[in-house]
């Protein structure tokens, strides 16, 4: 390490030297990837041969494709959906986890077990559990009708879905958990004194408490609604037709299936910038930017 | 949170606990019976004839060779978070240099950065550099993914430690080595275990890189394993999800044992 500056006060400093490792490993495996997506954008690579530029050729294809803007609309559906499902129950699962009662931190301990499964563990499980002939549709045909929930357009989005909710909930969960953990119990003594019920206080002192939690949590489930992949490869394939083909997925059949490395990353580029925007969107949206802590509104 | 029972709170959690419970009932139960067995009775009966041989087949079948490449990315994934991000998270807390700033801001960038934006440049360039198919591969991406997150908890967790004790080690002329040894490091203890535990859960749990970084069997990794035996052997359900349980057994195991760290850890990423 280099040696330390010294400060006013005499106490001694770290350099640059302790941030250099870390940054450098990051720019080589993080940052460079995400410069040379744009440059491939504009080139033509099979993956064997050297890529070679061909100017704006993948994005105007790109802009013809009618699957890529089909699948732009479905990602951003099953974001939406995934965000309007995933905020009550997580949000509910967690302030109800964040209670000190005894039988709640043992339920707790199973309710958060999804946690543990990869998203592929989590696909392959659902994958058999729903399995029209010899999964459970097929035993309890009273509630699933015909029980092929994969074979519609409707049906194979409500699976991705729910498989959302299961697979994120608990994540969530706890971040509303901490969240809700970190209200000062003063205010709801004091609306309790008020004479104000379980229903009124989440309500009136909850909510707008968890604010900032709302939003951290909203982030994150949008930029995993985004880039959904492994559900839908492992659960759909991007079915029935082309229905459920959302643009992660899209990108790797581009890339790592017809072997068109430019297309996909053109892909990955809208992918990125997508993203961002909708991150920011929520940001600017909700007001983020201008909180200063937690603390506001005590 | 107060006194008297919650009745609608209490509905609630029970139709959680049954969303949660039944898939993980039918996926224990279909690892001990037969597949002629799962087939013929359906998932939600207990079975006809208990039997282990699913696990012993996946066992013979390669799991272990699986579980081991899962468990060296895991520990090196491990390893190189915690080599890299406490000297970063000092430096950004504790420096007074304008490049550590800039350090700082490009890893928030980063937040935003999904992994699936760059398969394609990662595939170019671990090809490029000789590491495709090769677990070293595999690791250095996971890793780099890993890090703004884990730089992000941590300083946070660095950021506790109040200025009066850098002052007291000061006086003693302490180097910002000692401080980090003696100071830091032990003072940041619950961001430390954060970050271990989100790094591990990343590593164990990751799919996209060693899908389109590895082919080879003897690079295979758990979730690809649970992948290609779902895409080739699919019909065999209970040794298919054999292989699940035995995937997530060491984790269930670290569970059991240490819930409040891993939970503690878990929330201390999403409070940040």
């Amino acid at each position: 390490m280099t040696r330390a500056p010294k400060s006013a006060a005499g106490v001694a400093r770290p350099g640059f030297a302790w941030a250099a490792p870390a940054a450098v490993f990051f720019l080589l495996f993080a940052m460079a990837p995400l410069v040379l997506v744009a440059v491939l954008s504009f080139a033509n690579w099979d993956g064997i041969t050297e890529p070679h530029f061909n100017g704006l050729d993948n994005w105007v294809a790109l802009i013809h494709d009618p699957v890529m803007s089909q699948s732009v609309w479905t990602t951003l559906l099953l974001t939406a959906l995934g965000v309007l499902t995933q905020t009550p129950v997580s949000l509910l699962l967690g302030v109800w986890a964040a209670g000190h009662q005894r039988n709640r931190a043992v339920l707790s301990a199973v309710y958060f077990v999804p946690l543990l499964l990869s998203a592929t563990a989590v696909s392959v499980v659902w994958r058999a559990v729903l399995d029209p002939n010899f999964g459970v549709p097929a035993q309890l045909t009273w509630l699933f009708g015909d029980g092929n929930l994969l074979g519609s357009r409707s049906g194979a989005l409500a699976v991705l879905t729910f498989v959302g909710v299961w697979q994120f909930t608990p994540l969530h969960a706890l971040i509303y958990q901490g969240g809700a953990r970190a209200i000062p119990q003063v205010l709801y003594q004091a609306a309790a004194v008020d004479g104000a019920g379980t229903v009124r206080q989440f309500i009136h002192i909850t909510l707008p408490q968890l604010r900032n939690t709302v939003i951290t949590s909203m982030v994150l489930m949008v930029v995993g609604g985004l880039t959904t992949f492994d559900t839908v490869l492992i659960l759909t394939q991007g079915g029935p037709g082309t229905d459920t083909t959302v643009s992660a997925f899209y990108m790797y059949q581009k890339g790592f299936k017809s072997y068109d490395f430019g297309a996909a990353s053109a892909i990955a580029l809208v992918l990125v910038v997508v993203a961002t925007l909708v991150s920011l969107a929520v940001v600017k949206f909700s007001g983020y930017d201008r909180m200063r802590g937690t603390a506001e509104g005590l | 949170m107060r006194g008297r029972p919650n009745y609608l709170a209490g509905f609630g959690s029970l139709i959680w606990l049954l969303l949660v419970g039944l898939p993980l009932y039918v996926l224990l139960l279909a690892t001990l019976r037969t597949r002629a067995d799962y087939s013929t009775e359906g998932p939600l009966g207990l079975p006809a004839q208990w039997t282990l041989r699913n696990y012993l087949t996946d066992l013979s079948n390669g799991f272990g060779r699986d579980f081991l490449n899962t468990l060296t990315v895991t520990a090196s994934v491990v390893a190189i978070v915690l080599l890299v991000v406490p000297p970063l998270a000092y430096a950004i807390v504790r420096a007074r240099g304008r490049a550590t700033g800039w350090v700082f801001r490009l890893f928030l960038l980063g937040l935003a950065i999904p992994a699936q934006a760059v398969i394609v440049p990662m595939f170019y360039l671990i090809s490029k550099a000789g590491l495709y198919d090769h677990l070293i591969g595999v690791i250095l991406p996971t890793a780099a993914f890993c890090l703004p997150v884990c730089t992000l908890v941590l300083t946070g967790a660095m950021r506790d430690i109040s200025p009066e004790l850098y002052e007291a080690m000061a006086m003693d002329g302490a180097s910002p080595g000692r401080v980090f040894r003696q100071l830091v490091l032990p003072l940041s203890k619950g961001g430390l275990s954060s970050i271990v535990v989100f790094a591990a859960l990343q590593a164990w749990n990751g799919f996209l890189f060693p899908l389109i970084l590895t082919q080879s069997d003897s690079t295979k990794v758990i979730t690809l394993g649970l992948y290609e035996f779902q895409t080739e052997h699919g019909a065999d359900v209970p040794g298919l999800l054999s292989a699940v349980v035995l995937s997530m057994l060491p984790i269930l195991v670290v569970y059991l044992f240490a819930r409040r760290a891993l939970v503690q850890g878990l929330m201390g990423v999403g409070g940040k």
